[in-house]
């Protein structure tokens, strides 16, 4: 083929549609924006309950990995989370997500080396470098004498 | 025997005949526009099976057993099987084909698979050293997912370049000059890789394949697009077959009203959610046993250039920050036996 690499993948990327950004976006920020009001609806629930702040944060948070865990078993969160995007993989919904599924495709392995194994092969990475982040953060944060 | 004519292409001296033919395919593929040609569509996509790999295998399985039926023939009447799928040391292929006792050569080409698998069988019945062989291949949506991709149920969105493998499978029974169709012409594709990188632009990726291996054709038989009623490759998809047909364009070949791509056939892509169109093993074999054999026994279609194209990468391959290397095989059906 008379035609470099260069060339060739130039025509490639005028051939190649590209994500609708201006319906992605918005989607993302909607259906995001959405899981955070239902998040902030559950505090005020168990706040109005009589639940400590702190304990309520938790609670709301724990809720939201429960229903989309629940949801992933249903086979229903990734039919929303493909109209929503970023909307549903940043929130913990997300997190939770990534865990359950791979735990429920490597079944089929068993249960050390498929569910054991394979469970946290993408939110593996997200742990392994959210706890480095979290220490530079640390040293930093002691480094400058904030604490 | 088969000679060879320019530098690429071999002609078959007896045009060996496809016997008979069998598709299997699942939900997705029922729902396509293809569905009344399939043999088997079964809505259930485990196929009755606890796991995705057997579910491919049970595919494999229940297309050779309709493929024989419909030959007349049985297994022991086959002197070889040519079989392979996209799992990892094609299993899909090994555990389906397991109990039926016939020869097996398993082959690796990706999504070309099955037209390695006629290019290799062509070669041994037009040499008179085998008088019967079977060629089939498969590819599972959720068996690929889980060995390419993410799981089933991770919430990931898809790029609108991205293809859909299909559940499917075809399986072809190849015999010596009987009735059509037949197989007049074969060229053996090279490695092409012109450093795309995204696994979800196969299509861009495998384009290149198609393009060398379609033009050499053209240039050892001497002939052009007008010579043949379909030039049907598998499975570029929409990116794929614009960027085929550009190439191809810039040679002075005009395929675009003679051009067809078994991933756009095989869904609908304007309902059916799969994005630049079908892809896998299954997805040309499957569209190859179901509609255009019986369309050139038929006398429908007379020339059928059919150009199967495979992605030969791997995930760790992708995770290396490796391109993607393509290859193409090309295979000549006709209605006529010279």
């Amino acid at each position: 083929m008379n035609m470099t690499n260069k060339d060739y993948s130039n025509l490639a990327d005028r051939e190649s549609a590209k994500s609708k950004s201006y319906i992605n976006i918005p989607a993302a920020f909607v259906s995001g924006g959405l899981i955070c009001v239902i998040g902030q609806a559950f505090m005020n629930g168990y706040l109005a309950l009589g639940v400590e702040k702190d304990v309520a944060s938790s609670a709301a948070s724990c809720t939201l990995v429960f229903l989309s865990a629940l949801l992933t078993g249903f086979g229903v969160y990734d039919d929303i989370a493909k109209h929503a995007g970023a909307g549903t993989l940043v929130p913990i919904t997300g997190f939770a997500n990534s865990v359950v599924s791979p735990a429920l495709e490597f079944k089929s392995e068993g249960m050390i080396l498929g569910v054991g194994a394979k469970m946290f092969v993408i939110a593996g990475p997200v742990i392994v470098y959210g706890v480095l982040a979290s220490v530079a953060y640390g040293l930093i944060a002691f480094g400058l004498g904030l604490y | 025997m088969a000679h060879k004519l320019g530098k690429y292409t071999y002609l078959t001296d007896a045009a060996p005949s496809v016997l008979a033919w069998g598709s299997v395919g699942s939900k997705k593929e029922a729902q396509g526009p293809l569905a009344p040609y399939f043999d088997l569509l079964n809505e259930d996509s485990t196929f009755g099976e606890q796991t995705w790999e057997k579910a491919e295998s049970e595919m494999q399985k229940e297309a050779i057993a309709k493929a024989l039926e419909k030959a007349g023939l049985s297994a022991p009447d086959l002197d070889c099987i040519f079989a392979g799928d996209l799992l990892n040391q094609c299993t899909g292929s090994t555990f389906g084909l397991r109990e039926l006792g016939v020869p097996f050569l398993g082959l690796y080409g990706a999504c070309s698979t099955m037209a390695e698998g006629l290019v290799l069988s062509a070669f041994l019945l037009d040499s008179g050293a085998m008088q019967k062989t079977a060629v089939i291949t498969s590819s599972h949506f959720c068996s690929a997912e889980r060995q390419y991709r993410f799981p089933l149920e991770y919430g990931g969105q898809r790029t609108p370049t991205s293809q859909w493998t299909a559940t499917a499978s075809g399986a072809a029974i190849l015999g010596q000059n009987v009735s059509p169709p037949y197989i007049r012409a074969v060229c053996v594709g090279t490695i092409e890789d012109k450093g795309i990188k995204d696994q979800n632009n196969m299509g861009a990726a495998m384009a290149p394949a198609a393009f060398e291996t379609l033009r050499r054709f053209f240039e050892d038989t001497g002939t052009n697009p007008d010579n043949y009623d379909l030039i049907l490759t598998g499975d570029l998809g929409k990116v794929g077959s614009r960027l085929l047909d550009d190439l191809m364009q810039r040679e002075g070949y005009h395929i675009g009203g003679k051009h067809s791509d078994c991933g756009l056939l095989l869904y609908d892509s304007n309902k059916q959610d799969v994005h630049a169109g079908g892809s896998g093993a299954g997805c040309c074999a499957s569209v190859l046993c179901s509609y255009i054999l019986p369309s050139i026994r038929e006398g429908r279609l007379k020339n059928v250039l059919f150009i199967a194209t495979g992605a030969l990468l791997s995930p760790t391959s992708v995770q290396q920050g490796e391109s993607i290397p393509s290859v193409a095989h090309l295979v000549h059906f006709s209605s006529l036996p010279n």
